[in-house]
């Protein structure tokens, strides 16, 4: 019994499921619930329907079956999107691009400026407001998004492969600043990465999901205080972790062959 | 100013003096008629004597092709955006613009001057005619060619049709509107001309075309290379205008306006 468990449901999935109108199965009905605090890491190959999952909860794409219950703390713009691309405006400045959720929100501008302005104090981009997209590099470009989600005050995070495209020393640097993040504002994260490492080191549940089509294999739990620091990448437990979770997709993978 | 961008200037200098010595010294020597070739020095002795003719018909060309390509952008740019919100719309009305992109000016243009009782109107819309398709192509394809990822990010945050449309769709399309934009003053130019010497009108409102028909007609050459040149210089003062249009509005985020560092 981990403390997760008393907490309230945030996300409750029953049975959704999502095939695409040309008939591909993208997602058999699944069942998972999200707990308030909770950093649930999705990994599996390929086409195993993460990035599916997450835009039934989010809400972008209708299930084709089942049903999503979502707690009302934890929907927009209680919930914010990352997408695996920075998805930048690159005609506006990185200030203008984090303030968007507030302006579409029609916020008044002196108070979003407000908002805007201490989001990006936090994610270390203060110095870059005026700049455009095309003058920072990718882990910067990143921030950008990750403060643009932070801007409405979400309590609920879904992010599709983050870091992805980053180089190691940038991606474990934003990894253990992310670390420290959410969990200093406590806030509910669902995952989605192809790195085993980046999923042990960020999560306390990690799902691991197998293709064709997509549904969940089995998970791990970690139970490990968050937020954790780059020390814990060479403890033991980071590598047993690796080990089973590694081990986990390997069958995953296996059972999605046969 | 840099080493670059003085060379990048006096190159075309250099090529264009080159070759109004050639032309001279050409006609000198083979004793040219001017009614054939005139040299360039009686082309510009020319220019300058019927200025007055010549400047009031460069006004009416000016006015012409301005107007045209205003007309152009604001109703190509209204059909595209009318086409991205409908596909119905697009699929029932793109054919037409294709029709009328396909089929050549001089065709229709008699029918339009016979049409419209007004020739100046009549010449504005051939100009619009002929400069009208590539503002749509290009404007409907900039505003589908969205990232697909912002599009969700705007559904997320429950943004309408209008704010979609004014915060992405537009900035999105703005570099495919300027390419298109250069095509189509160059063709509303061309339009004019050639709507002009369709109509063949005179009196005190005809442009430069008409100049050019004239002095054919009474062999007035050097006349003729003097209202060409004028053309010609109308187009290219047209283009360097647009360019620094679209250099304004892309300068601070688009590839095709930033200047390499190196």
């Amino acid at each position: 019994m981990t403390p997760s468990d008393k907490s309230a449901a945030a996300v409750d999935i029953r049975g959704a499921c999502k095939t695409y109108p040309n008939g591909t199965r993208a997602l058999e009905p699944i069942d998972l619930t999200v707990r308030e605090g909770e950093f649930v890491t999705v990994v599996g190959p390929s086409g195993c329907g993460k990035s599916t999952l997450l835009r039934l909860i989010a809400g972008l794409s209708p299930p084709s079956g089942g049903g999503i219950v979502m707690s009302a703390a934890f929907t927009p713009p209680r919930l914010a999107y990352v997408f695996q691309s920075p998805t930048l405006m690159p005609w506006v400045s990185v200030q203008a691009k984090v303030r968007l959720p507030l302006d579409l929100a029609g916020i008044a501008r002196a108070e979003a400026d407000k908002t805007t302005h201490h989001v990006l104090e936090r994610v270390g981009l203060l110095d870059f407001a005026r700049s455009f997209p095309r003058e920072l590099s990718g882990g910067m470009q990143m921030r950008a998004s990750i403060a643009r989600a932070l801007v409405t005050g979400p309590r609920l995070l879904l992010m599709d492969e983050p870091f992805g495209a980053l180089d190691e020393i940038n991606r474990h640097r934003l990894d253990r600043e992310f670390s420290e993040l959410s969990a200093r504002e406590n806030l509910t994260v669902l995952f989605v990465t192809h790195s085993i490492y980046e999923a042990v080191f960020l999560s306390s549940r990690v799902l691991v999901m197998s293709s064709r089509p997509g549904r969940i294999h089995g998970e791990i739990g970690i139970d490990i205080p968050r937020p954790r620091t780059d020390s814990f990448r060479r403890t033991p437990e980071f590598a047993a972790h690796s080990a089973q979770l590694s081990e986990m997709l390997g069958s995953a993978m296996q059972e999605a062959a046969r | 100013m840099n080493g670059r961008n003085w060379t990048s200037i006096a190159a075309p200098v250099v090529v264009g003096l080159v070759f109004l010595l050639l032309w001279h010294v050409l006609v000198v020597i083979n004793q040219v008629p001017s009614y054939i070739v005139p040299g360039p020095l009686l082309v510009l002795e020319t220019l300058v004597h019927d200025w007055d003719s010549l400047y009031r018909s460069l006004l009416i060309t000016l006015q012409v092709t301005g107007s045209a390509l205003l007309l152009a952008v604001f109703l190509g740019s209204l059909l595209s955006i009318l086409f991205v919100q409908s596909r119905l719309l697009e699929s029932a009305l793109l054919p037409y613009a294709v029709i009328l992109q396909v089929t050549p000016l001089v065709a229709i243009a008699p029918l339009i001057i016979i049409w419209v009782s007004d020739p100046y109107d009549a010449l504005v819309i051939c100009a619009t005619v002929a400069s009208i398709f590539p503002v749509i192509a290009n404007t409907t394809v900039g505003l589908r060619s969205v990232d697909t990822g912002l599009i969700d990010l705007f559904r997320l945050y429950g943004a309408s049709r209008t704010q979609i449309l004014l915060r992405l769709r537009i900035p999105s399309a703005a570099p495919y509107f300027f390419a298109g934009l250069r095509v189509a003053t160059a063709l509303a130019l061309i339009g004019a001309v050639v709507a002009e010497f369709v109509a063949g009108t005179g009196g005190t409102r005809s442009g430069l075309a008409y100049q050019i028909l004239q002095a054919g007609l009474q062999l007035k050459i050097p006349r003729l290379f003097a209202a060409l040149f004028l053309i010609t210089a109308t187009g290219i003062v047209l283009f360097l205008v647009v360019s620094w249009l679209s250099r304004l509005a892309l300068r601070r985020w688009h590839e095709s306006e930033l200047i390499q560092e190196r």
